[in-house]
């Protein structure tokens, strides 16, 4: 990667354009015709049709660039990013498998782009067929009736399912139930999820195992409990085991149970939410079906319903049209890639090979929990990580920064809390074994290094376009536009 | 395996791998879950297709749609979308790239964020700009949450009748269960009160006419409010702009900056704000830096404004942005300039403004709103049944007329000949009064 | 090791109290600013808010966190430290000499429930 230092204002120059639109808009023909009544408007220009005191007043600085100009400038910038097509993203949680380029081709194929989302029914009815057709096999992989795809991201999906848990409750006069249990391992999202939802947050501690421990559940458990939000597997990569005993629990006080599904993917072809007695849940398009993260969106983060909450399901509007449908089109092109054969195998594979990294990596890095893991696991930092007198050891932010200069994208780092040093690596089913290996080998070269001197990590990255920021600086004196 | 193009295993690499772990199949890697759980029947999905079957499927799916003409707005508009911008988004650099957490191999991604929230900044005439929300009626319902954790101590907002309705729909179900009092208005002055944390209004209306905010800023601002406008982005290039009226946040969907209509979304919402509330702007926010040897980079900064940090104490829950949209409209205003910005305005306006005449001039409709002003979107009062004149537009290849509020709405973009517009005229003509 | 001045009394969430009359002055302990690291942001109140004992009037912001602030004693605000809304580090560089509000207290028979230095010691460990 080269650096390259422009802004696109910076390549402005007056009285130049990229742009190419009709002369005018030929309305010669008006002018002929004398209309019955002289009230009609008669505007031919904008300062015509509206009052001065309703224009803009000041210039519009935008730039002012040729079309080569902007094709350069942009193709330079996507050169100082990493994307899934430039390597290996082994970044915990966010399932960063490989996005088929079939899909890019549906997505922008001109029989959908050019739909209007208000068109009646009777001239969308592929468009609807789409639609149709995903929420069919995604409620068969996951067990749920029905999904709504109003939601763009998977925050977005939880404050939808959330919202549904609240319609719920209020249908059945039963407004008291006002709080929601979120694990500590739960990602930070739930918990901003359900107080935006107007929820209030207990939290359950996990055990020394990183599951629920459904001893301390039980005294939570109340008529004022709307709620409980799960990931399982949990942010750890572990199954939560006793799921099937969570949810009677929370049933029987009364209240639903949320599956986040941010961590779906080993469960693909393997598990479905709806069997273990979820009621809401959501998926991430964008992880599990495997549609682009466009350097964080657009996504796609339809919410599905059991039975119980079936009837709430259109209710809320998050927003405004159909959701993203172009993300939609992605993610059916996926599903039907996959098939009822191939799907057997996806979750398994990504369970494979996140164990297999796991296995080959843990005489270096500290395994604090060392059972079996679904499609990521978490270490806690170097075993060996060079400290000795006057020098400080390497961190896992240091490990992190020093695997850009080998080419991989970093883990997840410092995420989840549960660890002072956490490192969530999560591989997909994607990549082949000699990436992996490849991973691993580098894993162990950075640990090596580490033990040697931790300043080589200390100063990593040393091959990127720029090196670590002072994001103190940029938080104290925020440059927030040109 | 080995015969899914997606999934590189072979049955020797699934052998070497689960010898590695201690596994004797795949299977085992499941003994952690209960066996009332493990789906082992066949899943309800079609068998596996190729990807030239794919092609075809979608190809017929996409046939048993109609493509119209479209003469309709409401949010989504139907403006020209120059080729250069789709062959710079769909490169992988930008388009498999996730969120920018490792800044050092994310400069481009940061770059175009940090030119989409200057070129919002000088379209709206804001300070702050975030890096971009899911679509403009989100962006307008965070922006009411927004006003509320500015104001300490106020509980209620005002939100303007004369949105559109699925702005007004969206700002419903995310202020339904927190705590916050909504009222509807047409006229939203007489709504203000000591409690009202913030008023919402839209510099074009629903019914396509240009709003006159004079007095509205200071009005709002009297009683301790915050104004929030929602306004179409292209039409800032002609239209007085949200700070130039005295507004404290803008709010709309970047739809309107060439983003292709795709049933609705992907869009991109926008949300900008004066700077003395930039540390409650929800959601992403890209700022310079320097690094270590002094080089310019661009880094996610204000991050302990963000959900993941602040947890149950956030006052919103986004933590992604709509980035690839926001690298697609910031395309787009970098090709356009303020000069084809404003000649997209002129167009629309005098397509607009010539289907009106041609309209009333059929005899079929009388004017809904005489005298005032609007750019490309119009309503006007139907002299013959609304669904026979949807429906004949509709044999015609033409998409309009909507109905709303008992009036029927038309919307021209550049995108709309003189002669597409005579023959949609043509078809109205024949129809009996 | 985090310095704690003998003279000043302390809550559990960290905030010190140097008491002048019935003026309470304000500031986060010296431990505290060690677990933010680089404050970068100071978000406090307007003069003339009232405050409760044990309510948050306000927040520390870091790179990579927030940490509310809560007013040990209750009453009126009439001071706000100016300085800090350019020059946060000042409460990493002189954590005892950077007070962020003074309060008019209501009752400061509230003072006697806040800690003492050697109490203190003990919670900043």
């Amino acid at each position: 990667m080269r650096y390259y230092d422009k802004l696109i204002f910076e390549l402005s120059h007056p009285g130049r354009t990229g742009f190419s639109l009709p002369a005018s808009f030929d309305a010669s023909a008006r002018t002929n015709l004398c209309s019955p009544k002289k009230r009609l408007a008669v505007a031919s220009s904008v300062s015509d049709a509206v009052p001065t005191k309703l224009l803009r007043e000041s210039a519009l600085d935008l730039p002012e660039v040729s079309e080569v100009d902007v094709v350069r400038h942009y193709t330079n910038l996507s050169q100082m990013n990493f994307g899934v097509d430039t390597g290996f993203y082994p970044l915990g949680s966010c399932t960063m498998k490989y996005n088929p380029k079939i899909n890019e081709e549906i997505a922008s194929h001109p029989l959908f782009s050019g739909l209007h989302p208000l068109q009646p029914a009777a001239t969308v009815k592929g468009a609807q067929a789409v639609i149709d057709g995903l929420d069919a096999a995604l409620a068969a992989i996951t067990g749920m009736k029905h999904f709504t795809f109003l939601p763009c991201a998977g925050a977005h999906g939880e404050l939808t399912g959330l919202m549904l848990m609240r319609e719920y409750h209020m249908a059945r006069n039963d407004a008291a139930r006002t709080k929601v249990i979120v694990p500590d391992s739960a990602h930070g999202t739930n918990p901003a999820s359900a107080a935006v939802c107007g929820l209030q947050i207990v939290e359950v501690k996990s055990g020394a195992d990183g599951l629920v421990d459904v001893e301390s559940l039980k005294p939570l458990l109340g008529p004022d409990i709307a709620g409980i939000m799960m990931t399982n597997p949990n942010t750890l990569g572990l199954f939560e085991r006793q799921i099937g005993e969570i949810a009677k629990l929370v049933h029987d006080c009364g209240g639903l149970l949320y599956y986040d599904g941010a961590n779906m993917n080993p469960l693909l072809g393997k598990v479905r939410p709806g069997d273990m007695g979820f009621d809401i849940m959501h998926l991430n398009l964008h992880k599990t079906f495997s549609t682009p993260h466009g350097g964080g969106g657009p996504g796609s983060g339809p919410v599905g319903v059991g039975e119980r909450v079936l009837p709430y399901l259109r209710e809320p509007r998050t927003s405004g049209f159909h959701g993203n449908f172009g993300v939609m089109l992605r993610a059916y092109a996926y599903i039907l890639m996959l098939g009822k054969q191939n799907v057997k195998m996806a979750g398994p594979l990504a369970t494979l090979s996140a164990n297999y990294i796991k296995e080959s990596l843990k005489d270096c890095y500290k395994l604090p929990i060392p059972s079996i893991c679904k499609h990521e696991f978490v270490f806690d930092g170097l075993i060996n990580d060079g400290a000795c007198e006057g020098k400080a050891g390497a961190t896992t932010l240091d490990v992190a920064k020093r695997l850009l200069d080998y080419g991989f994208h970093a883990p997840t780092i410092y995420f989840p809390l549960l660890f002072h040093q956490a490192l969530m690596i999560e591989p997909t089913e994607t990549e082949s074994l000699e990436t992996l290996d490849e991973f691993i080998a580098v894993m162990k070269k950075i640990a090596a290094e580490a033990a040697e001197d931790p300043d080589i990590l200390h100063r990593a990255p040393h091959n990127a376009p720029i090196g670590r920021p002072d994001e103190t600086a940029a938080a104290r004196n925020p440059i927030l536009k040109a | 395996m080995g015969n899914f193009a997606y999934f590189p295993h072979t049955e020797d690499d699934i052998r070497v791998m689960l010898e590695r772990i201690g596994a004797r199949s795949l299977d085992e890697l499941y003994s952690d879950v209960p066996a009332d759980f493990i789906y082992n029947k066949e899943y309800d999905l079609p068998d596996a297709l190729s990807e030239q079957e794919v092609r075809d499927f979608f190809e017929k799916l996409g046939k048993e749609n109609t493509q119209l003409k479209v003469f309709a707005g409401q949010g989504a508009y139907d403006h020209y979308v120059p080729s250069v911008i789709p062959y710079i988004t769909s490169r992988s650099e930008f388009l498999t790239a996730y969120t920018p957490y490792q800044c050092e191999i994310s400069q481009g991604t940061l770059r175009y964020i940090f030119e989409w929230q200057s070129m919002i900044c000088r379209l709206t005439g804001m300070d702050v700009s975030n890096a971009s929300m899911y679509d403009g009626p989100s962006a307008a319902a965070e922006a009411l949450r927004m006003a509320v954790a500015c104001t300490r101590k106020r509980n209620k907002v005002v939100v303007s009748t004369k949105l559109m309705q699925n702005v007004l729909d969206v700002v419903k179900s995310y202020l339904k269960y927190p705590d916050i009092e909504v009222v509807y208005a047409w006229d939203v002055l007489e709504e203000l009160g000591p409690d009202v944390a913030g008023v919402i209004v839209p510099s074009i209306c629903r019914h396509g006419i240009i709003q006159d905010l004079s007095g509205m800023a200071d009005a709002v601002h009297a009683a301790g409010a915050l104004l929030i406008e929602y306004c179409d982005p292209s039409a800032l290039a002609v239209l007085k702009t949200p700070a130039e009226w005295g507004a404290d946040i803008a709010v709309g969907d970047g739809q309107s900056l060439g983003i292709p209509l795709c049933y609705g979304g992907p869009y991109v919402g926008f949300l900008a704000c004066k700077s003395e509330y930039m540390r409650k702007l929800p959601g992403r926010i890209v700022g310079q830096a320097n690094d270590a040897d002094g080089k310019r980079c661009f880094v996610l900064t204000l991050q302990a404004r963000e959900q993941h940090i602040r947890r149950e104490k956030a006052t919103s829950n986004i933590c992604s942005n709509q980035s690839l949209m926001a690298l697609w409209v910031t395309v787009y205003l970098s090709l356009m300039g303020p000069e084809g910005l404003r000649k997209v305005n002129e167009l629309s306006c005098a397509g607009a403004h010539y289907l009106y005449d041609e309209l009333l001039k059929t005899g079929r409709f009388e004017e809904a709103f005489p005298g005032r002003p609007f750019l490309k979107e119009f309503c006007l009062k139907s002299l013959v049944p609304v669904d026979v004149l949807q429906q004949k537009l509709l044999d015609a290849g033409f998409f309009g007329a909507l109905e709303l509020d008992g009036y029927v709405t038309f919307c021209v973009t550049e995108r709309r000949t003189k002669e597409e517009i005579d023959a949609l005229v043509g078809v109205i003509k024949e129809i009996a009064l | 090791m985090s310095k704690i001045l003998e003279e000043l009394l302390y809550s559990e969430s960290h905030e010190w109290v140097k008491v002048d009359g019935n003026i309470a002055i304000i500031g986060v302990s010296d431990f505290a600013q060690q677990e933010m690291g680089d404050i970068t942001y100071v978000d406090a109140p307007a003069e003339g808010d009232s405050v409760g004992k044990g309510e948050d009037f306000g927040a520390l912001e870091s790179v990579k966190a927030s940490s509310e602030l809560y007013s040990p004693v209750s009453g009126e605000v009439v001071a706000v430290n100016e300085e800090l809304e350019d020059k946060p580090e000042l409460i990493n560089e002189d954590p005892y000499g950077a007070w962020i509000i003074k309060v008019k207290m209501n009752d400061e028979s509230e003072l006697d429930s806040l800690l003492s230095a050697a109490a203190y010691a003990e919670v900043a460990k």
